[in-house]
């Protein structure tokens, strides 16, 4: 009998999250031995067309990751849907529309202007930008048009599971794999990692109480034992789910969030206004002010690209509303 | 006249395809790489707060984070007038080197090495890390994946994961070594010196004594004549954390030594419209599109870059194996498949490094940083990453946010050349009368060979 067929991809991507399941290292043997990859651009030269000639369906498990950023993600993203039975968004830019989902502060057309026109690129006086088809040399060449918008995988297909993290840590990436092998998924929709928060994986000490004032991580000396949050400095642990054993403040620098927001919470940026107000809260013994909070994440001058770092596409804002 | 496409180009980092044209008796009209992606970091980083910049531009490369977060947080150094302590620079450099090897052997067994260690025409199916595991057996695939790890772990250690690694503050780094966890460095960069010894016999025995490569390295397909850049240390030798950048002519001869600061007096960058990708150039010479010719700016970064815009190797063990390389090659060497071997000869010399480094008991003692100074507006930074020269820089406000930002990304500057490499190869195979898949894949043979990383090159 042939084994199950599975596929890894990259849509809007930086290639971290394929390298994380290079990271498995001898484990990925078992991978080999269970399963056929059929689709992995980074390691094996399959093409598109090959996944085109499948039978719908015939792809037992998709590892997506990625962003949708171009129509050529989009259309990818819709192929393997159509090829697998279960598709999963693999990392946070397919799960959340991740760091490159910044991209939806502005408008493709102010995006492509910055990028070929306003960067100091002293070869481009006639201003030429990418066309989406352009005449060279007597050819006819096309290109993938950028989308009006950067979206997580769920928005333009169906998505089974959810692997979070940017990229998602060692462990969860072989529970996930361990639970696919045996057959022992849980319900459609599920994110394959913990029901903690970052803070409970984070072993800083926690007093419980604001103990310093709003700093930048550059400031004034830290002390690295205790709670980051707590001396001021704007950390996304008590927003964001664990999974990752707390790794950027194991190694003294504040969580950004990457796991995406922690179980019956939406979104990231509303569960941190939380998380500082119950902190003032418990010190006061009372409700904090809106004054009190806003003193606590006085050095945020960029609120929006802090607590949406890596999930705005899926936040409540998801984008800037614009001209187009 | 009709149109071959091989799209995705596989095993590399990114998103690209090759477009190839051919004339009515199916000869090469013209061949495209086309790069469809673009993530747009210079315009979304604009805005964000400075001190972010480091963890959000690792994210403009899974495969090469580290570059672009230590480029990154030189930019911020200069640009919050906060050099970095003597241990702060040391810890970076660690973790520059446990990166550099990773990257070398990730490249060299998994992505474009597959061709040489199993030549080009084995089975589709076969031509990847699953195939070597298959033909050279699990015990080296499993010391191949130990050492990969080796380097994952440096990074790790220093910046709480092996991808995407959370350590640079301006002025410094966040956590130092401890000395037991240094002790663990100097072995690890023992092994890897063993190992990449290990990888240029197999280098050598494999590849070098094999009928394809031996004939490909020296034929016109492969071969291309272009200006080279690196960085370069004050005798000339390859640098990879710090130093001046040097760019040399087909001959060698300097043309230009420049501090990074300087890079917009020296390269320009052309826009096409079939390509999210731009075109770096000398900017002296210009942008006179896909030419291979001494009047046009094409120059090449990496390992051969390095190796051509250099004079010797700065350690004793790689400098032999350069020695040997420009015995046979000679130096500059423009034949596209030698980036194997000055890739090979990087790990050696970089483990070395490594290890002399992890003698000094800097990394366990002292400051981890220095205090910031007045912003002062702009910053500059760059590092030799696996691919090439990498160059960040941003214009910080009072505030400390972000309000320019220009990156020039090593598969960039290689753009040209690696497009001009792509035309040469096909025109090759399709005089040979070779269009069927498999056979195209000698095409793709040409780009792997630069270790591109489209993702990065577009950003």
């Amino acid at each position: 009998m042939s084994k199950p067929k599975i596929a890894f991809y990259w849509a809007g991507s930086c290639g971290g999250c394929e390298v994380a399941v290079v990271d498995l290292g001898e484990k990925i043997y078992d991978v080999v031995d269970a399963f056929d990859i059929v689709f992995w651009p980074v390691a094996i030269d399959t093409k598109y067309d090959d996944i085109r000639n499948l039978e719908d369906g015939e792809i037992e498990v998709c590892f997506f990751n990625g962003c949708i950023r171009n129509e050529e993600n989009e259309e990818i993203a819709r192929l393997l849907r159509q090829k697998s039975k279960v598709m999963i968004a693999f990392g946070s830019c397919s799960h959340l529309g991740g760091i490159p989902g910044l991209g939806n502060l502005s408008s493709r057309d102010e995006t492509l202007d910055y990028v070929y026109r306003k960067t100091p690129v002293f070869g481009n006086e006639d201003g030429t930008m990418p066309c989406t088809t352009c005449v060279k040399d007597g050819n006819t060449i096309d290109l993938p048009a950028l989308r009006t918008e950067v979206s997580a995988l769920d928005d333009v297909v169906d998505v089974d599971y959810y692997i979070p993290g940017c990229p998602p840590p060692l462990p969860v990436i072989e529970g996930a794999v361990a639970a696919l092998m045996s057959g022992e998924l849980p319900r459609k929709g599920a994110v394959l990692s913990t029901e903690k928060t970052v803070c409970d994986e984070c072993d800083k000490e926690k007093r419980k109480k604001m103990v310093g004032k709003a700093r930048r991580i550059y400031d004034d000396d830290v002390d690295t034992s205790l709670c980051l949050l707590e001396q001021g400095i704007p950390c996304m642990g008590p927003a964001t789910r664990g999974g990752c054993k707390a790794a950027c403040p194991s190694a003294n620098m504040p969580c950004t969030g990457c796991m995406g927001p922690p179980p019956a919470s939406q979104e990231q940026g509303s569960r941190m206004v939380t998380a500082i107000t119950s902190l003032i809260a418990v010190e006061n013994e009372r409700e904090a002010t809106a004054e009190e909070v806003a003193e606590a994440l006085a050095s945020l001058r960029d609120p929006v690209g802090f607590f949406y770092m890596y999930s705005l596409p899926t936040s409540f804002l998801k984008r800037r509303y614009n001209d187009e | 006249m009709s149109e071959i496409e091989i799209n995705p180009i596989t095993r590399l980092e990114g998103h690209g395809n090759i477009k190839i044209f051919t004339e009515d008796d199916g000869t090469l009209k013209q061949a495209y790489l086309q790069i469809p992606e673009l993530r747009a970091f210079e315009k979304f980083c604009v805005g964000r707060q400075a001190e972010y910049m480091p963890q959000l531009t690792s994210r403009i490369c899974g495969v090469c984070p580290v570059p672009h977060h230590l480029a990154s947080i030189k930019t911020l150094d200069m640009a919050y007038n906060a050099p970095p302590t003597e241990r702060a620079t040391a810890l970076r450099r660690i973790m520059h080197y446990g990166y550099m090897i990773e990257d070398h052997l990730l490249h060299f067994y998994y992505l474009g090495g597959p061709d040489l260690l199993l030549g080009p025409d084995t089975p589709v199916g076969k031509r990847n890390i699953i195939g070597i595991i298959e033909t050279y057996g699990k015990e080296i695939a499993s010391t191949i994946m130990e050492h990969r790890k080796y380097g994952q772990e440096m990074v790790r250690m220093l910046g709480g994961k092996a991808i995407h690694p959370a350590f640079g503050i301006p002025g410094g780094v966040s956590k130092g070594l401890t000395e037991e966890e240094r002790d663990e460095v100097r072995s690890m960069a023992e092994s890897c010196i063993e190992f990449a010894q290990t990888t240029l016999s197999i280098f050598h025995d494999k590849v070098m004594g094999s009928d394809f490569f031996a004939d490909a390295l020296k034929s016109s397909e492969y071969e291309l004549e272009t200006y080279n850049l690196g960085t370069v240390n004050k005798d000339n030798q390859p640098e990879y954390y710090d130093g001046d950048l040097r760019l040399t002519d087909t001959t060698g001869t300097q043309l230009a030594n420049f501090v990074p600061f300087d890079y917009l007096d020296y390269i320009g960058e052309a826009v096409e419209e079939y390509s999210y990708m731009k075109f770096p150039f000398y900017r002296k010479l210009g942008w006179k599109g896909l030419v291979e010719s001494p009047e046009n700016g094409v120059y090449r970064v990496g390992p051969l870059g390095r190796y051509n815009a250099s004079t010797s190797y700065s350690t004793p063990l790689a400098n032999e194996e350069g020695k040997l390389l420009e015995k046979t090659l000679g130096r500059p060497c423009n034949m596209t498949l030698a980036y194997h071997w000055t890739r090979l000869t990087e790990v050696l010399n970089v483990s070395e490094m490594l290890r002399d480094l992890a003698d000094s008991d800097i990394l366990v003692e002292g400051e981890l940083r220095n205090p910031v100074g007045e912003i002062q507006g702009r910053g500059v930074g760059s590092v030799e990453a696996a691919r090439g020269t990498l160059i960040h820089d941003y214009v910080v406000d009072d505030e400390g946010l972000i309000k320019d930002v220009n990156l020039i990304v090593p598969t960039t500057h290689n753009a040209a050349a690696i497009s001009l490499s792509i035309a040469k190869a096909a025109r090759a195979e399709l005089a040979s009368g070779n269009t069927n898949v498999d056979q195209m894949n000698r095409v793709e043979v040409a780009l792997r060979a630069y270790d591109p990383c489209f993702g990065c090159a577009t950003h």
